[in-house]
């Protein structure tokens, strides 16, 4: 704590650029409350009588399927990254194998091609294996995105680590797979939650790779949320609808992450 | 000293192990399942049919309605995928370029129809559309010929409409003036400076670069001054006086009279501003009278609607038809075609105005749709002049002079969708002051050539 | 293992002996330990491997190739013609440029609202819990609706928000769009990142050391101090990791340009021309030879700047 007494109008300060700062997620939630009419109003519209014609139409179109098909590409593909990208960053960090400068530099490299050039050899490729419209096929493919961000990130946690730490384990004889597993991971858990959070919002919130990948059984939540832009109509209230429960989930996520985010990212703790 | 692994990593190794095997196994689409082609008679195998598919209204409409498909034929499951319309073009030309087969019934507009059909990838439905209770004759002859290629039929229409020019009663008069049944450009250009005040602007027209966006309006433009994309000869015009003219003309109205931000403004944003009152005229899409003649629309019956505007030519209205093709790629032909011509049917349209609102019925595709007392009433006021219009616009040559393709809006050759997109952003950027018009039509000239080339 | 040394069979020194015996099991020991440390870390990059060089080399194949997706019967090999398209289009030096511009304008600004918000955020009050978790939302939201909404909803000269405030306060309404497309998706970008920057940041800020903070302010040093010498410097490898990463994804973002510009006003990055060429060209092979100049030129401005201005790269373990 750097202050002793809480400074009053530096806190009103932060709540005033919080609110002005996220307004347009509260005025997106507030828009799928409208009708469509209300929703595209000059002047906008702040009081109004709520609608919820939006909400019944994207109950309609059934999102449930869609955001459990987003739930196993999401967690599936995290579960994936993390099992896979944790003992990969020990490996980068903290006992440092002499390639990992260039093994880092690879992982990295296989996100700079651009997703609409290789997009068609991987439909091609997923169609001649048969595993067009497949979550599980999805999930894979976010992981593989994804993991070189992780590993970079929790590369970075772990090279926190106090040396001190892990040479006082050494010296007690703990092996490679036991300092990674039983002092490594519960040090860096903070990290490892963020890291774990992030892939799995990007995996949620994947959208080119679905629309074009998927059909009726595997679709995710990114592309039904595109399927209610109508060329010839009205669609902003229900596209706002379908957009906060779209990310209800993401929320609740990130809620109880938050909670390991908070507590302990400081390893002076440790000490 | 043996080294232990960490259970919990073996246990997860087996889970995810497990799970991939179960996957390959499982996952996939039904269609692999239901192999078997079905006649409509044996109603006694299920079948699936994969309708990819556009969200507009008439489509929501569809996919409501076909729970009465449904009651009527058992064992047949209709299942709609509605994606945006970009993704749609992504999707279902990725698939059918590759031959992936996901869809059985897709949804095209009159600019795919005829190129498909010449690659071999659509099923001609000629055979299936030959009944009387069909009546493909009752279905507007313009669009029919869109969706035509070498005679034969390849795709049915649900969805049809041409340009016209709207305008807002209220505020025309209120200035103390009037908007003749077919205007010229020039007329319209007076009024709409005339009108414009500090609440209110002169007319809204479409300003968002794309081929099917801006250029939708602008082409009808380009012809109906004098000038065209190309000549018979496949020598591009876009450089061309007449053209420039057009486009020099476009730019000015958007600038003294157009919406404040025109270069994100399209059908929808158009659309909204009519509706609340902040345009006074607006030119598009036939379609947008039954919106805003809609029930709880704030605007109805205020709305007047008139001929599209011309110069040289008789009538400059566009040509669109969103239309249901059935791809060769499809394991269950019979089963799709009889969804969709069930789809476009005149019991359809019955149905669609009976169950849910006369003025929902799918607008510009049946003329006998035109003639139902019910239609007639409830879309009085924008119904006759939709029909004229859709009627008596012609494809084969909407401009001064004879062009080699069929088509209002668009050219029907696949390079257009990308030489109309780069030209378009170039008048874009020439809207918007970043660049002259000169500029733009001289590059855009270039690019027009090359794909002009292609085709001699 | 050492090698045979025939110094042992001679030697009658038992301490060299049992010397040469533990350094030979200490080596084994290292070696096994390697060993395991490469199985640690080759699934992944198998992992990665398979999954992302097969469709590359696929792509790779496919620039050789003319092929036009509308026009299957004319697909033929055509060796190095599509780059020279790539090279004599005159696209590629305006999207460079406006993909530079564009990334790091974006990042930038998420990363100065970023420390802005991690700074308030890391002091105590009330409700910080909250504020912390409101931040976040707009990196939670889909990125195309997002898009969407700002387009719609806060864009909109008629029906947005920000020129209605912008009117009430006497400010000017611009067209934002059409006047200021790159400022625009800058916005939008910078909106939805800022979280993303303020929890990496925050993570550094939280695990400063207390004890040396306090020590600070008992010397006397002012916060603006502290701030400066202390907190700064422990920063710089958080810094480096939001700034790498986040230029990585930045790079290759796509929805706002196509939901709010089209490409128009110098807004054309590589990612969106690429698209272009694939999904409205239709042409594959241009489009996969795009991918490859693509990758080709930012590996080499990676590797220059990994190699001389990320500290987090270029460092091992903590020594």
């Amino acid at each position: 704590m750097r202050h002793q007494r809480p400074n009053v109008l530096l806190t009103i300060a932060t709540w005033v650029l919080v609110i002005i700062f996220i307004f347009p997620v509260f005025w997106t939630i507030l828009n799928g409350f409208k009708s469509e009419f209300d929703a595209t109003a000059n002047p906008p519209k702040f009081l109004f009588s709520p609608d919820l014609a939006g909400y019944e139409l994207v109950a309609q179109r059934g999102m449930l399927a869609y955001l459990w098909n987003s739930v196993v590409a999401s967690i599936g593909s995290t579960v994936v990254v993390m099992l896979l990208s944790i003992p990969a960053a020990y490996a980068l960090s903290v006992r440092e194998i002499k390639q990992s400068q260039n093994t880092l530099f690879f992982l990295i490299s296989t996100r700079f091609l651009p997703v609409a050039a290789g997009i068609l050899p991987l439909y091609l490729i997923l169609k001649n294996l048969g595993f067009l419209d497949n979550v599980w096929a999805l999930a894979i493919i976010y992981a593989a995105i994804n993991i070189p961000l992780a590993i970079w990130m929790l590369r970075s946690f772990f090279m926190e680590i106090p040396k001190e730490v892990t040479e006082a384990a050494r010296i007690d004889g703990a092996g490679i797979i036991r300092e990674l597993v039983r002092i490594v991971v519960p040090i860096t858990i903070p990290g490892i939650v963020a890291a774990a959070l992030i892939c799995f919002i990007f995996a949620w919130n994947e959208y080119f790779i679905a629309t074009l990948v998927t059909g009726a059984t595997a679709k995710t939540t990114p592309p039904f949320l595109a399927s209610f832009v109508d060329g010839r109509g009205f669609f902003l209230a229900v596209l706002s609808s379908a957009a906060t429960l779209a990310a209800l989930p993401v929320v609740v996520v990130g809620w109880l992450a938050q909670k390991h985010l908070v507590r302990g990212l400081s390893l002076g703790a440790i000490k | 000293m043996r080294q232990r692994k960490a259970p919990w990593l073996g246990a997860a190794a087996a889970l995810f192990t497990a799970a991939l095997v179960s996957a390959s196994c499982g996952g996939g689409t039904d269609t692999a399942e239901e192999a078997e082609t079905t006649t409509t008679e044996t109603a006694a195998t299920p079948v699936t049919i994969t309708v990819a598919t556009v969200n507009n209204g008439q489509m929501k409409d569809m996919e409501q309605l076909t729970a009465e498909y449904e009651a009527q034929n058992p064992g047949v499951d209709v299942v709609f995928q509605i994606m945006e319309e970009g993704d749609l073009r992504s999707s279902v030309t990725a698939d059918i370029a590759s031959g992936a087969g996901q869809y059985d019934v897709v949804t095209i507009g009159s600019y795919e129809v005829p190129q498909w059909a010449a690659n071999g990838w659509l099923t001609d439905l000629t055979p299936y559309v030959g009944t009387p209770e069909y009546d493909v004759d009752d279905i507007i002859k313009p669009v029919r010929d869109a969706l035509s290629y070498e005679g034969q039929l390849y795709a049915v229409p649900f969805y049809g409409e041409s340009s016209i020019l709207m305008y807002n009663k209220e505020i025309i008069e209120a200035a103390g003036l009037t908007v003749p049944n077919k205007p010229t450009w020039q007329e319209v250009a007076e009024i709409a400076k005339k009108v414009k005040s500090d609440k209110v602007n002169g007319i809204c027209m479409r300003g968002k670069p794309g081929w099917g966006e801006s250029f939708a309006v602008l082409t009808t433009m380009v012809q109906t001054f004098g000038g065209n994309w190309y000549d018979m000869d496949w020598k591009a015009g876009v450089n061309s006086p007449e053209f420039t003219q057009a486009i020099t003309f476009y730019k000015d109205l958007l600038e003294t009279a157009g919406p404040k931000d025109p270069l994100s403004y399209s059908f929808n944003e158009c659309l909204n501003g009519m509706k609340n009152g902040d345009f006074a005229m607006w030119y598009d899409a036939t379609s947008l009278a039954g919106l805003l003649e809609s029930d709880d629309s704030p605007v109805k019956g205020k709305m007047g609607y008139v001929y599209a505007p011309v110069v040289k030519t008789k009538n400059s209205g566009w040509l669109w038809a969103w239309s249901l093709a059935i791809p060769k790629t499809t394991k269950n032909v019979d089963a799709a075609a009889d969804f969709i011509t069930w789809a476009t049917s005149k019991e359809y349209h019955q149905l669609v105005g009976e169950t849910l609102d006369w003025n929902r019925v799918p607008p510009g595709s049946r003329t006998s749709t035109f003639e139902n007392p019910n239609y007639k009433e409830a879309a009085a006021a924008y119904a006759p002049i939709t029909l004229e219009v859709m009627s008596s616009v012609n494809p084969n040559q909407p401009g001064v002079n004879p062009q080699p393709w069929v088509g209002i809006q668009y050219v029907s050759i696949p390079e257009f969708q990308d030489v109309g997109n780069q030209v378009a952003q170039l008048v874009a950027d020439a809207v918007a002051g970043r660049i002259t018009v000169k500029e733009a039509l001289d590059k855009g000239q270039e690019i027009a050539q090359k794909a002009g080339d292609a085709q001699k | 293992m050492p090698a045979f040394s025939a110094r042992l069979w001679f030697s009658r020194d038992l301490r060299e002996v049992r010397l040469f015996l533990q350094k030979a099991k200490s080596t084994t020991k290292k070696t096994a330990d390697k060993a395991k440390l490469k199985g640690l870390l080759y699934p992944a990059v198998i992992f990665v491997i398979i999954l992302t060089q097969l469709p590359f080399l696929l792509t790779i194949v496919f620039s050789s190739i003319n092929w036009n997706l509308l026009k299957p019967a004319d697909r033929q090999f055509v060796g190095l013609e599509n780059y020279a398209t790539v090279f004599s289009s005159g696209d590629l030096i305006p999207a460079l440029i406006a993909t530079i511009t564009m990334t790091t304008m974006a990042v930038v600004s998420s990363l100065l609202l970023g420390l802005l918000f991690a700074l308030l955020l890391d002091r105590k009050f009330k409700g910080r819990a909250l504020a912390r978790t409101l931040i976040i939302t707009p990196f939670l939201v889909m990125p195309a609706a997002a898009a969407l909404s700002w387009k719609f909803s806060m864009f909109d000269t008629n029906i947005g928000a920000v020129n209605y405030f912008a009117g009430l306060l006497g400010l000017p309404e611009p067209a934002w769009i059409t006047d200021y497309p790159m400022v625009s998706i800058v916005i939008v970008l910078a909106w939805q990142f800022t979280p993303f920057m303020m929890l990496i940041l925050l993570a550094g800020l939280q695990s400063q050391d207390q004890e040396v903070l306090e020590a600070a302010a008992v010397d006397g040093s002012s916060t603006w101090k502290t701030f400066q010498l202390i907190t700064m410097p422990h920063l710089r490898v958080y810094f480096e990791i939001a700034i790498l990463l986040g230029t990585i994804i930045l790079l290759q973002v796509f929805d706002p340009i196509a939901i709010l510009t089209k490409g128009t006003g110098g807004t054309k990055t590589l990612s969106y021309l690429l698209y272009e060429r694939a999904f409205i060209g239709l042409n594959v092979g241009e489009a996969a030879a795009y991918g490859v100049i693509v990758v080709v030129i930012t590996i080499v401005l990676a590797t220059l700047a990994l190699r001389t201005l990320f500290s987090v790269f270029t460092r091992g373990v903590r020594a």
